[in-house]
């Protein structure tokens, strides 16, 4: 922290503690933090719920299983005092894409009791190619301002034109994407047209301002074989070079991941139906797991929300705070940690403090 | 089965209980508990088939004498606000130390919110009550005195007076915690008490016999399937665990099933705002026993964490024939209703465990498992010490 400065949080104690923090005019604070550039920005909260994969049997019947998973979620976020001030969905609402599925979905979110923020995966978009998300849902890429933090929400999930004509119906084509380890998969990628609306879009915002960017997938590089994977990654991350201070939150991966690429931190989610293994346990291909990021622990069969959740994030001091929610399982925090440049996670971190696996009979 | 009213604990194991520690402790202050789950354990061998070692706290030592003082304490009725409830009132002797109601009747004929759990192996638990908001028998017993719905006092200081007026108390304080009259403190009688109900323990049932004992004929060929479900397709074993060496059929845990949800789901939100109004303190025991919709939030009501919201405590198995009925409010009268509860995947509502699941048993797999159930009695249970 420069000299001279107050951070918020000193100046917060020193004006009656952070319970004045709702009080206080914060847009007259000016935040310095370690040096990563000023942004003026008013602590809130929002929710992050991804990947239910709400899946259709036949008439009126849905797979059970995942739909407990989402309500279980929305229930918990409408219970949480104070109430976060809007939810991020971070795609794959639907399993195949299918009406039903995202009506479905829509029911169900419809119960919560803040706005929703919606980002598209790839089972919501292969079907119709978006159409329905987009007249009954949202946009699939836009921006918003809250609290003196500037939020881009992209759609990650395009691929490329030959692979999408390759397919005779849009079932089929459905039904390739969503598999996760196919060899006749396609690379997830932005697109040379949003980069260019992303450009723009970001042309007259302060280096300074708080940024995050909302995607479906990760927009960095891990293991292509199951798509987690953004081949224009690069591009992307060039983009947001010019900020202090940038937050990536991404969905379908379905754990806990974290990494840092200079200026720009990555927070992946679990998923509210199922969680999937860590690419590192399929050697046949190389794969690009960030070193810092401290596995969830082996789930418990037994329970099938084990390993699955949603998170809060806490956005404070210009800096994010991710609450990971582990259901049958340890909450975890991680957050930037000024000194490591990179964000840790506050209990476990050290290798000597993991939950080591369950014992099961 | 008969259940031998004033039978005793066959005398091997008793002499293992008694025998083992004779400690007097010094001061009073060494006697107070903290309450903390960092109470030290030692164990004693409990002698008796399908039973682990039993924990006692260091700090707090088995004795034949203080046994047999926790048992007084534990039947005197002096101990509530009109002198007509003891322990022994919900936790009967005779009665596998339940008293058989739907939810417990305390003085005046008040009715509390849940079902008396039997103090059998109770002293295996990490945690007492249903929602596991003490966490040893000491702390445990301290509680209902002052609850308005079971003995009413309006202060342990009641309890001690009447104690320390009764020469037969102050004598056997003076020879159990090497105390005068004038030190007598609540702590005290909560270690004698504690004490007493660490040698309420039963095992050697049938199942026992044929999983421990290896004896093939201990249970009937029906019971034996029963047995393939539970560690199957019906999916007990994941909480009610069995061991290798021992079972007591708990995983210290707290789970949601659904059951008694419905009264409380339509309040949630404005149940779980004032929660965190108040800073989440934990909710009052008076409060759990004297008000429906406290007592359905479960575990919630300790933690203050929504995903523990209608959870409670898993209790143990053994001698479950005896202690009907069932779940935390006395909902369900039968086992056969509890395993038709499990069989349909609980009361759905969005906390509920994830362990649970439809189970699609058919009639012969239900009765197979009732079955079972039943060979989890024991021949013999203990009683009061003379």
């Amino acid at each position: 922290m420069e000299e001279g400065k107050l951070s918020r949080k000193d100046f917060l104690r020193r004006t009656g503690g952070l319970l004045a923090a709702s009080i206080v005019p914060m847009s007259l604070v000016e935040i310095a933090c370690g040096g990563r550039g000023k942004g003026t920005h008013e602590k809130f909260t929002f929710a992050f719920i991804s990947d239910p994969h709400l899946t259709h049997i036949k008439g009126t019947n849905f797979v059970r299983n995942f739909d407990n998973g989402l309500n279980k979620a929305i229930e918990t976020v409408n219970l949480m005092f104070p109430r976060p001030d809007f939810v991020v969905f971070g795609g794959d609402l639907a399993q195949l894409g299918k009406r039903e599925e995202l009506d479905h979905g829509m029911e169900l979110l419809s119960k919560l009791k803040v706005p929703v923020k919606f980002v598209i995966g790839e089972h919501d978009y292969y079907l119709d190619m978006g159409n329905y998300w987009q007249d009954k849902i949202s946009k699939l890429n836009y921006s918003f301002d809250h609290k003196g933090v500037h939020f881009v929400v992209l759609n990650s999930i395009l691929t490329y034109d030959n692979w999408i004509k390759r397919w005779k119906t849009p079932e089929e084509r459905m039904n390739e994407m969503a598999r996760l380890d196919n060899p006749n998969g396609s690379p997830f990628m932005v697109g040379d047209d949003q980069i260019a609306w992303l450009k723009k879009d970001l042309e007259d915002i302060k280096s300074g301002t708080p940024l995050v960017v909302l995607s479906h997938s990760p927009l960095y590089k891990i293991y292509k074989p199951w798509n987690f994977w953004t081949d224009d990654a690069e591009q992307i991350q060039s983009v947001l070079s010019k900020f202090d201070n940038v937050t990536v939150f991404h969905g379908h991966v379905h754990q806990v991941l974290y990494n840092q690429i200079k200026n720009i931190s990555f927070y992946a989610l679990m998923s509210t139906a199922w969680p999937w293994p860590y690419p590192e346990s399929y050697t046949q291909s190389p794969h690009y797991i960030p070193k810092m990021t401290v596995f969830m622990n082996r789930q418990d069969p037994f329970h099938e929300r084990d390993g699955t959740g949603w998170a809060f994030v806490n956005m404070d001091n210009a800096r994010e705070e991710m609450h990971y929610k582990l259901w049958e399982n340890k909450d975890r925090i991680v957050k930037y940690d000024e000194s490591a440049g990179h964000p840790v996670d506050s209990t476990y971190q050290k290798p000597e403090t993991r939950i080591l696996p369950q014992t099961h009979y | 089965m008969k259940v031998s009213t004033f039978s005793r604990i066959d005398s091997k194991s008793l002499g293992y209980i008694f025998l083992i520690f004779v400690f007097y402790c010094i001061g009073c202050d060494s006697q107070k508990k903290k309450g903390t789950d960092l109470t030290e354990l030692t164990y004693i061998p409990s002698g008796i088939l399908g039973l682990p070692d039993i924990p006692v706290p260091k700090n707090n030592p088995q004795s034949n004498d203080k046994v047999s003082l926790g048992a007084k304490l534990y039947s005197d009725k002096r101990f509530s606000s009109d002198g007509t409830v003891s322990c022994a009132t919900c936790h009967k002797p005779e009665q596998a130390f339940v008293d058989k109601l739907k939810v417990s009747k305390g003085i005046k004929n008040l009715t509390g919110t849940r079902n008396a759990p039997t103090v059998l192996n109770a002293v295996y638990y990490k945690s007492q009550f249903w929602d596991g908001r003490r966490n040893d028998l000491e702390g445990q017993s301290k509680d209902p005195l002052l609850n308005p719905v079971e003995h009413g006092l309006s202060s342990h200081d009641d309890l001690i007076k009447v104690v320390k007026s009764d020469p037969e108390y102050t004598s056997r304080f003076k020879s159990v915690f090497g105390i005068d009259s004038d030190s007598i403190q609540i702590d005290h009688v909560a270690m004698a008490i504690a004490s007493f109900e660490r040698t309420i323990v039963s095992g050697n049932s049938p199942f026992d016999r044929y999983r421990f004992g290896k004896d093939e004929k201990a249970l009937s060929e029906s019971a034996i399937r029963g047995l393939n479900l539970y560690m199957g397709k019906a999916r007990c074993q994941d909480c009610h665990t069995i061991g290798e060496t021992y079972a007591i059929f708990i995983d210290d845990k707290f789970h949601n099933l659904g059951v008694g949800f419905k009264r409380i789901q339509p309040k949630l939100e404005e149940i779980l705002q004032k929660k965190a109004e108040s800073k989440n303190s934990p909710t009052s025991d008076e409060e759990i026993l004297t008000n429906l919709e406290s007592s359905e939030l479960g575990r919630f009501a300790v933690t203050g964490v929504s995903e523990d919201l209608g959870a409670f405590k898993t209790p143990t198995l053994r001698n479950i024939a005896l202690t009907s009925p069932y779940m935390h409010d006395g909902s369900l009268t039968t086992l056969e209703k509890v395993i038709d509860l499990y069989d349909r995947g609980g009361e759905t509502n969005p906390f509920l465990s994830s362990g649970i699941r439809p189970l699609g048993l058919s009639g012969q797999e239900k009765a197979d498992l009732l079955s079972f159930l039943k060979s989890l009695t024991s021949p013999v249970l203990p009683s009061m010490p003379k």
